[in-house]
């Protein structure tokens, strides 16, 4: 059973082969090139708004007044009232998701778990412009009647509390994914110890998955500043200096929504100084994101 | 934190403490359960809210009375009567207008009906009660509007009726529908998939199967994992200047001969949602690619079958549902999102159906935001209708996608 013919065993070269792959390439590349492009883009318009003579670094932030068509571009108004909505939020989401996730994961038994998680997923799926009605409508009426005449009927409270619902699905998987991720015989052994379910959970499981809680926590943030549709509906048309939540004061997400939707003309302030905003928004909700990764990848309690 | 105690009490000092400790775990148990109470309540909160808005009593007058176009009492008008009603009333062009968007002839009685209280009676709504109030108070609420109002109407009305649904949309609440919202969805939510499923596909293959592991790679899937996580409102200018601006020609369709609008059309708006959601079906088609077995692989490396060959016969059917799955999940994300197409232009007030990929357009959300921020009541009323009715589209969309994950979802 000689074999007397000699096979040719190197790779065959195949066009068909190499156009799909390069194809494949191309489509994995345009994420590159969409960040590329919105920071690109963001930049240009954001160079044109700082290159204009009439913005000045500390009229930028210096100045207590957004108004770029009549030349105030100071943007701390806007800054303001986006830390206020988001810390109100993050101190709804983060107490609540922290407690919803370590019930979840550390009490609830299997069909209570089956029955709790899909009602968060729901959460999950609504559209942020129904939470901006349900705000508006419902949560600001409440808190009339509760804190009377002070509040106004928009107002940074009632955007805020209404974020706080919408991230804390978000906030309440990532930490249950961090504590489902501690291993078993952690808590094996603090209950051989005598310690209570109570003790285990938050003297041993908790400070092994801080680091993710940490991260859960630093996206919420993210997705508090970017959040557009619930400040534009609740919390008022119009930059207000304020950090009084019963106040109405427009963010920098609730300003980008209301000036674009008129129809805005090219190449003016008003134009450029939006991108310049967006600008911002993209690299502090990149930095954000970036850090959760990183706090993930470095402080992961490794086991094994 | 009582039990690190440098001593360990024992005997009755013991059993007090262990006491204590079991109730403090019993008390942290409640709270942590609380929370979920909480998410449970707000949830139920805002669908009482929208349906509380959506069905409820509405005190009305007529602008005309009426009997000033005929002595029949309304409810008795014939199709016959109304046609010769309008025709006499109705300036002829208007009358023309009507009739050239539908015969007159053929339009059936209730139609001819609307248009009657629309155009010639006129509605003017002088006061809305939520569902709540007019179950519990309608007595107070028919003495309170007969005071206020001696010639209102007062009606129980639902605001969303199947005519809602079919009407385009008008400058009065009593008269407005979804329909150019539900088609202005549609063709967006399509042409968003039309672009991101083929190249996010590609770009999940080419990440799964063909990417060699180096910096390169690795730069790709970060990027991947950070635009998922960008606010919509940056797609939304990244869309205003490349899709709107920039590239105006194309979606203006002037290249393609059409002369009547700007940058701010269907295709603009479609192509940023779908740039919106290409990173989420990305991730999601990278975790079905994922889930097909290594051994499927090698057994076609094994009779000799190329890269492509493999992936296009065994991978990709293998995971073609869940890769379908993931796709809907980011569409129905597509369809309740606002804020780009607020930056991308959506028109405010349109009462065409869209005509194609170069038209205006408006969307739900872009509708209900409007009628969220009117400060009439019956326009409330409005968005709460028009809020079940993208709540019902996403549930659809969703049960879908649960359905496709059940029925063709395999394990290995």
């Amino acid at each position: 059973m000689n074999q007397s013919r000699s096979f040719d065993l190197s790779k065959k070269p195949r066009l068909g082969e190499s156009i799909i792959q390069a194809l494949l390439f191309l489509a994995g590349i345009l994420s590159i090139f969409t960040t590329v492009a919105i920071v690109y883009e963001l930049g240009k318009e954001a160079w044109l708004f700082f290159g204009d003579p009439e913005v000045t670094f500390a009229k930028f932030f210096g100045g207590t007044k957004w108004q770029p068509g009549i030349g105030q571009f100071g943007i701390w108004p806007l800054v303001t009232s986006t830390l206020t909505t988001s810390f109100i939020a993050m101190l709804i989401s983060l107490p609540l998701g922290l407690a919803s996730a370590l019930f979840l994961s550390e009490y609830a038994t299997l069909k209570t778990r089956s029955i709790l998680k899909p009602i968060l997923e729901v959460l999950a799926g609504i559209p942020t412009v129904v939470y901006g009605y349900f705000a508006l409508l419902f949560i600001t009426p409440i808190l009339q009647n509760i804190f009377g005449d002070g509040v106004q009927v928009y107002n940074m409270a009632s955007a805020g509390i209404v974020m706080g619902i919408m991230i804390l699905p978000l906030i309440s998987s990532m930490s249950e994914d961090a504590l489902s991720a501690v291993p078993r015989s952690l808590r094996e052994a603090a209950y051989a110890m005598g310690a209570t379910k109570f003790e285990t959970s938050i003297q041993v499981v908790l400070p092994a998955a801080l680091s993710g809680i940490g991260a859960a926590l630093i996206i919420g943030i993210s997705r508090a500043i970017g959040e557009t549709m619930i400040v534009a509906v609740a919390a008022g048309a119009g930059p207000n200096f304020t950090i009084n939540p019963f106040e109405a004061a427009e963010t920098m997400t609730g300003h980008i929504a209301r000036i674009s939707g008129g129809d805005l003309s090219y190449n003016t302030i008003d134009y450029t100084s939006l991108f310049a905003i967006a600008l911002m928004l993209f690299l502090v909700t990149l930095v954000l994101n970036l850090i959760s990764q990183w706090v993930v990848n470095r402080f992961r309690e490794r086991y094994e | 934190m009582s039990p690190n105690h440098d001593h360990f009490p024992e005997g009755a000092a013991f059993r007090s403490t262990l006491k204590n400790r079991y109730g403090i775990a019993s008390l942290w148990q409640a709270l942590f359960f609380s929370a979920l109470i909480i998410a449970i309540l707000s949830l139920t909160a805002l669908l009482y809210n929208v349906l509380d808005g959506t069905f409820g009593y509405i005190a009305f007058e007529y602008k005309k009375d009426p009997t000033t176009f005929t002595s029949t009492p309304l409810a008795d008008l014939e199709k016959d009567e109304l046609l010769v009603i309008l025709k006499e009333n109705l300036s002829s062009g208007a009358y023309k207008k009507l009739d050239n968007e539908q015969a007159m002839q053929s339009r059936s009685q209730a139609d001819l009906y609307t248009l009657f209280l629309e155009r010639l009676v006129q509605i003017d709504t002088k006061q809305t009660w939520s569902m709540t109030e007019s179950i519990l108070r309608g007595n107070e609420i028919r003495a309170e509007a007969a005071g206020k109002y001696p010639d209102a109407k007062l009606e129980f009305r639902s605001w969303l009726t199947p005519q809602f649904l079919v009407t385009p949309m008008s400058s009065k609440a009593e008269f407005a529908g979804v329909r150019t919202a539900i088609l202005g969805s549609l063709w967006l939510v399509g042409i968003a998939l039309l672009f991101a499923l083929p190249i996010g596909t590609g770009a999940a293959i080419y990440l799964q199967e063909y990417a060699p592991k180096n910096w390169f790679t690795r730069i790709i899937q970060t990027n991947i994992n950070n635009l998922a996580g960008v606010p919509s409102i940056v797609y939304g200018m990244l869309g205003l200047a490349i899709f709107v601006r920039v590239l105006e020609p194309i979606t203006s369709g002037s290249l393609f001969g059409v002369t009547d609008s700007n940058g701010r059309t269907i295709l603009s708006a479609g192509l940023t949602m779908g740039v919106l959601v290409l990173p989420l079906i990305i991730i999601n088609a990278q975790e079905a690619i994922k889930a097909v077995p290594d051994s499927l692989r090698q057994a076609a490396y094994g009779v000799g079958a190329t890269k492509w060959q493999t992936v296009w016969h065994h991978v990709l059917p293998n995971s073609i549902a869940g890769i379908l799955t993931g796709s809907i999940l980011a569409l129905s994300r597509a369809l309740g999102e606002t804020a780009p197409l607020i930056v991308v232009g959506a028109s405010t007030f349109i009462s065409v159906d869209p005509s194609g990929p170069f038209s205006k357009f408006t969307a739900l959300p872009i509708q209900i935001y409007q009628w969220t921020t009117r400060a009439q009541s019956e326009f409330h009323a409005i968005a709460a209708g028009a809020i079940i009715v993208l709540l019902v589209m996403l549930l659809t969309l969703n049960a879908t996608a649960i359905m496709l994950r059940n029925r063709f979802q395999r394990r290995y």
